[in-house]
């Protein structure tokens, strides 16, 4: 039990050890590297930072409580896409023309609806057909990107707003708005999954869905409600990145989902669901962002960013399966 | 017994429900635009489907081994990439063997990881995703690859090639799919990759080195991807870095859409061709529908959850799910 | 009694399953306060019995009786709340979770904003816990307890409602005797507070010690009521199998060949220690021992699964390392596993190629394997062992667990093993199978193969093995010859009492 405790701290606290390398490697790596005489860990890159963080972020913090849940979602990234396009385009629509710049609060709500409404189409469909959830959002990622893409072929989507550029760029105590969002979801997804009954049982029905059915939670409509979480949150981290940008790409989003469930995963989330961890992700988050950020640093281009956070993510897998090995004794199958 | 026939019917849908999906199709687009049936554009679908097609050949093996294969898409752009780079350093008839070997090692090395470290396919190949497109981008220094003499090259034969009147892809496509149905469905090895992914500690309580067989699914897939680079490089003689990027998921949804279970141990090379033929015949008739490619996506994906639907349903005697 | 309204009462309960009557006009009636056993074989229908009484599936025909009032069970929400609590054998709990957690699974006590009491359910929790005496507390997390323990959360979570009836399905299988102790006070308790009690065991002397009356169901069927005070083992065990099982002795009486297995000192960690035996051509030794004695590991051991951390296997004298299953059978051990659906056969493939499978690499026709050939082999087995299947192509999952476990047999004769090892060989078959896997295990020994057999059932090991090694926490305590063994030193040697100490 005493290896189990070690192993269990090792794991908690991995991430954060992590974070606290990369940093230091960045800024000894960047005094010889470095093109620029900026210090890796100023302050002011170190807020950039958690702004850069908050795309993923908020989502990542969805995914948590998906995967927690035993699940997946591949389709984040076109939802992020098609809620931007709500965003930008529903403040051209005639119909709310006369609404000066109370149509920034109507578009919002209008991105947020949408992308909470494809999240919960998806746990529908996994809840009523029993479709395993990686094929119910595998295709739904494909059918979500080619509604991207119906909305208006290849061309971007732009609508500039300043009133609503000023409101994302402005700071609240030296935070920028999307580090508020950011810090805001993973507080409430936190006290969700840490204090709330829905939390608790997204861990039961994860770790054992039987126990869960048998101890009469319902199942079907929990995933639902998840779903739609993350849909509402990946409509959200758009409304956080579209305000600011003003024009969308219908390519925006791809691969979103490798990025994400890669910070979940790296934050200690089990890919088969039961165990994970809010503040785990929010580690994850960082460090991705982290190693992005200072690879360009010391002058690395995203080459070397892609390589190594695929090689780290592998390296976690093997690490944590070293820290679960029991010796020969156990049972090799 | 409305029910049970009923029943009976469902269950002929839901063993044969891609056959027919695919026969409905192929009438309904025939009927919409006649063109669609000619000798001529069926080739066309074939040719087209054929780089996508090797890919899930081989992604067919890692499936019902009970594993997923998500990196194939950018080892599909690393071969691509590496072979039209030493066409014109070592000449092309080295540079192809020495791809393969390349692309294979990777395959050895995600197999090692899932096979014999036994870690999570998904996560593991998802890594491997974004390793090798690191990898790629750094041997190509983010530039394009282009063959620099594109006349003066026989290299192009294996894209655009013809030969005794069928495409040389198409002949590939046909070629890799008959050999490795053979191993599949007739070898000692196909068999243990069913085992394994049918029951994998029974596999192994049966004498089955389970890492083994699992890595050689790896090794195949790793060979499909080079021949499908190869083909790629062949008939563009000419490359971006991304040119495999989204088809893992595309190659997935073949794989699936032929009616492959991804908890592993069912399956069929045949089923797959079928699979991938559906995929290309759909875009196909799509776009001579004047629709554009994405609405392909949608279609794809709705035809893609209703075949798995049906084959669960079937499975499970009922249409809905017994979730509470 | 006739004043007295039963807790709980079941009435002429149907249930088919296509091509199944599982259930067929089963009534079952619970007085408050009383123990009352479910007794059957595998799949005589208790658990089926239990599905509909828990709303987990739905009767054809028949009534469900809660107090006075006909109930429709939707679902296992409804029987909670209607006070029926289940305990159930396979342990329906979350490891990630804490015990207080697990306790009130779907039903965490509240407070604003959907948030977990915490304080509350700590609370709560640990006045349960301080009544079944146990060494934990409600923060622990369930996956660092041990299995018992974890069955003691099960059984904790039938006390956090005011239960009417609770079902305990096997709940001693992995207890020890001061947790079983513990388990019957609970019992006991639950019986003076006017709880009904369903009790489901296999175990008779348990049924003896704490039960008022004995329903038996055989086939799905209904076949009696008896109060256990007038009731003996043997009255019970003739309605349950329906004719009298042939367990007498039988001991081999051909000459034993050479030793072909022979283990010295074997340990595996804490699993089993300085474990040294022999089994020799033609000769069946039976394994017995209470689970978690060791008997599996060491069978693993033997077949290349669990590398051991001391001592020697040899096998025709010599001494042999083994990596892997492949290794155990080039060599000639074979492995009949305990968990026949999980370890020993691939479900979704069909009765041949489950059969060939350990030999499918030397059964070839060119660079293809030998279909003929293989067919040959199932053939041959399937008349040897008479095993009922339409034919080869018949999926082993649609199979009956008798047939299903000849073919794992087959699977192993047709290698030819010198060593045969068979854990638990009937678990989950029915009776008529049963007495012929007991005949094929001694014909085996006959034609020379070298047996080891373990098994939790008295009887069956009395019944099969020339030999007997009695095993208790990881060691072996003694040996007996057939002609030594009697039921009362056996258990003793399992229950840690060695022979001579005994009062």
């Amino acid at each position: 039990m005493a290896q189990g405790m070690r192993s269990k701290a090792l794991k908690s606290g991995a991430i954060w050890g992590f974070i606290v390398l990369e940093l230091i490697f960045f800024s000894v790596a960047g005094e010889f590297l470095s093109l620029s005489d900026k210090e890796f860990m100023d302050a002011e890159n170190m807020l950039l930072l958690l702004k850069q963080s908050a795309p993923i972020g908020i989502i990542a913090m969805g995914m948590t409580i998906v995967m927690v849940n035993g699940n997946i979602d591949l389709s984040v990234g076109a939802t992020f896409a098609i809620a931007a396009i709500v965003l930008l385009d529903s403040m051209t629509w005639p119909i709310f023309a006369g609404l000066g710049d109370w149509v920034i609060p109507v578009a919002w709500l209008l991105a947020l609806a949408v992308g909470t409404a494809l999240g919960a189409l998806n746990g529908l469909i996994v809840w009523k057909t029993g479709i395993d959830a990686f094929i119910v959002t595998l295709g739904a990622m494909l059918a979500y990107r080619g509604i991207v893409f119906m909305f208006n072929g290849e061309q971007p989507t732009s609508h500039l707003n300043w009133t609503l550029v000023d409101i994302a760029e402005a700071k609240f105590l030296g935070l920028a708005t999307a580090s508020w969002f950011l810090l805001i979801v993973t507080f409430a997804v936190w006290f969700l999954m840490a204090k709330t009954v829905h939390g608790r049982n997204a861990y039961a029905i994860g770790d054992n869905r039987e126990a869960a059915v048998n101890a009469g939670i319902r199942v079907g409509p929990h995933m639902m409600i998840n779903f739609a979480i993350i849909g509402f949150l990946a409509a959200l981290s758009a409304v956080v990145f579209y305000s600011e940008s003003g024009s969308v790409n219908p390519n925006d989003g791809m691969l979103y989902e490798l990025w994400v469930i890669t910070a979940v995963v790296l934050g200690g989330t089990k890919i088969i669901g039961g165990a994970g961890s809010v503040i785990g992700t929010f580690g994850g988050v960082i460090a991705i962002q982290l190693l992005r950020k200072g690879l360009g640093h010391i002058g690395a281009d995203t080459s070397t960013v892609n390589l190594v956070i695929g090689l780290i993510l592998v390296a976690v897998l093997i690490l944590d399966r070293q820290l679960n090995m029991r010796g020969k004794e156990e049972l090799k199958v | 017994m409305a029910t049970m026939s009923k029943q009976q019917i469902g269950s002929i849908l839901a063993k044969q429900g891609i056959l027919v999906a695919f026969v409905v199709f192929m009438i309904a687009f025939t009927i919409a635009n006649p063109k669609f049936l000619t000798a001529e554009n069926v080739l066309s679908v074939v040719r087209s489907s054929a780089i996508l097609g090797v890919m899930a050949l081989g992604v067919t093996f890692v499936v019902i081994s009970g594993n997923l294969d998500l990196s194939v898409g950018s080892m599909m752009s690393f071969s691509t990439i590496v072979v039209l780079d030493l066409h014109d350093k070592i000449g092309p008839a080295l540079a192809i063997p020495v791809m393969f070997a390349m692309t294979l090692s990777l395959g050895a090395l995600i197999g090692f990881l899932v096979g014999y470290l036994k870690l999570n396919s998904l996560i593991v190949t998802l890594g491997m995703l974004s390793a090798i497109h690191g990898l790629t981008l750094t041997y190509s220094g983010g530039k394009n690859m282009d063959i620099a003499d594109k006349e003066g090259t026989w290299f192009g034969v294996f894209g655009q090639g013809t030969a005794l009147g069928l495409p040389v892809p198409i002949q590939i496509f046909v070629v890799v799919a008959a050999l490795l149905g053979l191993v599949l469905a007739k070898t000692s090895f196909g068999r243990k990759v069913y085992a394994v992914g049918g029951n994998g500690t029974a596999a192994t309580f049966s004498g089955i080195r389970r890492a083994r067989t699992v890595f050689f699914c790896y090794i195949i897939s790793a060979a499909c991807v080079a021949t499908a680079g190869l083909i790629q490089a062949s008939r563009s003689l000419g490359s971006q870095n991304t040119v495999g990027q989204g088809l893992e998921l595309e190659v997935l949804a073949a794989v699936i859409l032929g009616g492959a279970s991804l908890l592993g141990g069912s399956g069929t090379i045949l089923k797959t061709v079928i699979g991938v033929l559906i995929l290309g015949f759909i875009k196909n008739g799509l776009l001579l529908m004047g629709l554009q490619f994405y609405v392909q996506y949608v279609v794809t994906s709705v035809i893609i959850i209703l075949a798995v639907w049906l084959d669960i349903a079937a499975k499970r005697g009922r249409l809905w799910s017994q979730i509470a | 009694m006739t004043d007295v309204k039963p807790v709980l009462r079941l009435e002429d309960i149907v249930k088919t399953f296509p091509g199944v009557r599982a259930l067929d006009g089963v009534s079952f009636t619970v007085m408050p306060g009383e123990v009352h056993a479910l007794m059957g074989e595998n799949g005589a229908g208790k658990s089926t019995l239990m599905k509909v009484l828990g709303g987990i599936h739905q009767p054809d025909s028949g009534a469900i009786y809660v107090g006075n009032t006909a109930v429709v069970m939707a679902g296992p929400l409804e029987a909670k709340a209607k006070g029926i609590m289940f305990i159930h054998q396979e342990l329906s709990l979350a490891r990630e979770l804490s015990v207080a957690e697990n306790i009130y699974l779907g039903q965490l006590p509240v407070k604003g904003f959907g948030r977990v009491d915490w304080a509350r359910l700590a609370q709560q929790t640990n006045a349960i816990l301080k009544k079944l005496n146990v060494g934990f507390d409600a923060g622990t997390r369930l996956g660092d307890l041990s299995i018992a323990n974890q069955q003691m959360v099960e059984i904790a979570r039938a006390l956090t409602v005011d239960a009417k009836a609770v079902i305990f399905d096997e709940p001693t299988a992995s207890l020890t005797d001061a947790e079983k102790v513990v388990l019957f006070d609970v019992i006991a308790d639950l019986k003076a507070d006017g709880v009904g009690i369903i009790y489901i065991s296999h175990r008779m002397e348990e049924i003896f010690q704490i039960t008022d009356r004995i329903t038996v169901l055989r086939d799905g069927q209904y076949q009696g009521t008896v109060d256990t005070a007038s009731s003996t083992e043997e009255s019970v065990t003739q309605m349950m199998i329906g004719r009298t099982l042939d367990l007498s002795r039988n001991a081999s009486h051909h000459e034993l060949g050479d030793v072909a297995l022979e283990v010295r000192g074997l340990s595996c960690g804490k699993l089993y220690q300085d474990v040294s035996f022999q089994v020799r051509r033609g000769e069946v030794v039976g394994f017995y021992g209470l689970v978690g004695a060791g008997r599996t590991e060491i069978a693993e051991t033997l077949f290349g699964l669990r590398g051991p951390s001391a001592g020697q296997i040899l096998l025709d004298g010599a001494e042999v390392r083994l990596h892997s299953p492949a290794d155990a059978i080039a060599r000639g051990i074979s492995l009949v596993p305990e968990d026949r659906k999980g370890q020993g056969l691939v479900l979704g493939m069909n009765c041949r190629d489950n059969m060939t499978l350990p030999q499918i690499d030397t059964l070839k026709s060119g660079p293809f394997v030998a279909e003929g050939a293989e067919i040959a082999i199932f053939d041959k087995y399937r008349a040897q062992l008479d095993i009922r299947t339409p034919g080869w192509r018949q999926q082993v999952g649609h199979l009956s667990g008798g047939n299903q476990q000849k073919i794992v047999i087959g699977k192993w004769l047709s290698m030819h093993p010198k060593v045969l090892i068979v854990d638990e060989p009937t678990r989950g078959i029915d009776v008529g199978s049963k007495s012929e896997i007991h005949k094929l295990l001694r014909e085996l020994a006959a034609q020379g193969y070298a047996v080891m057999v373990i098994s939790s059932e008295m009887p069956e090991v009395l019944h099969v093995s020339d030999r007997i090694v009695a095993m208790y926490s990881g060691r072996i305590m003694r040996t007996f010859t057939s002609d030594e063994v009697t039921e009362d030193n056996l258990i003793q040697a399992i229950s840690g009492i060695k022979s001579g100490q005994a009062a």
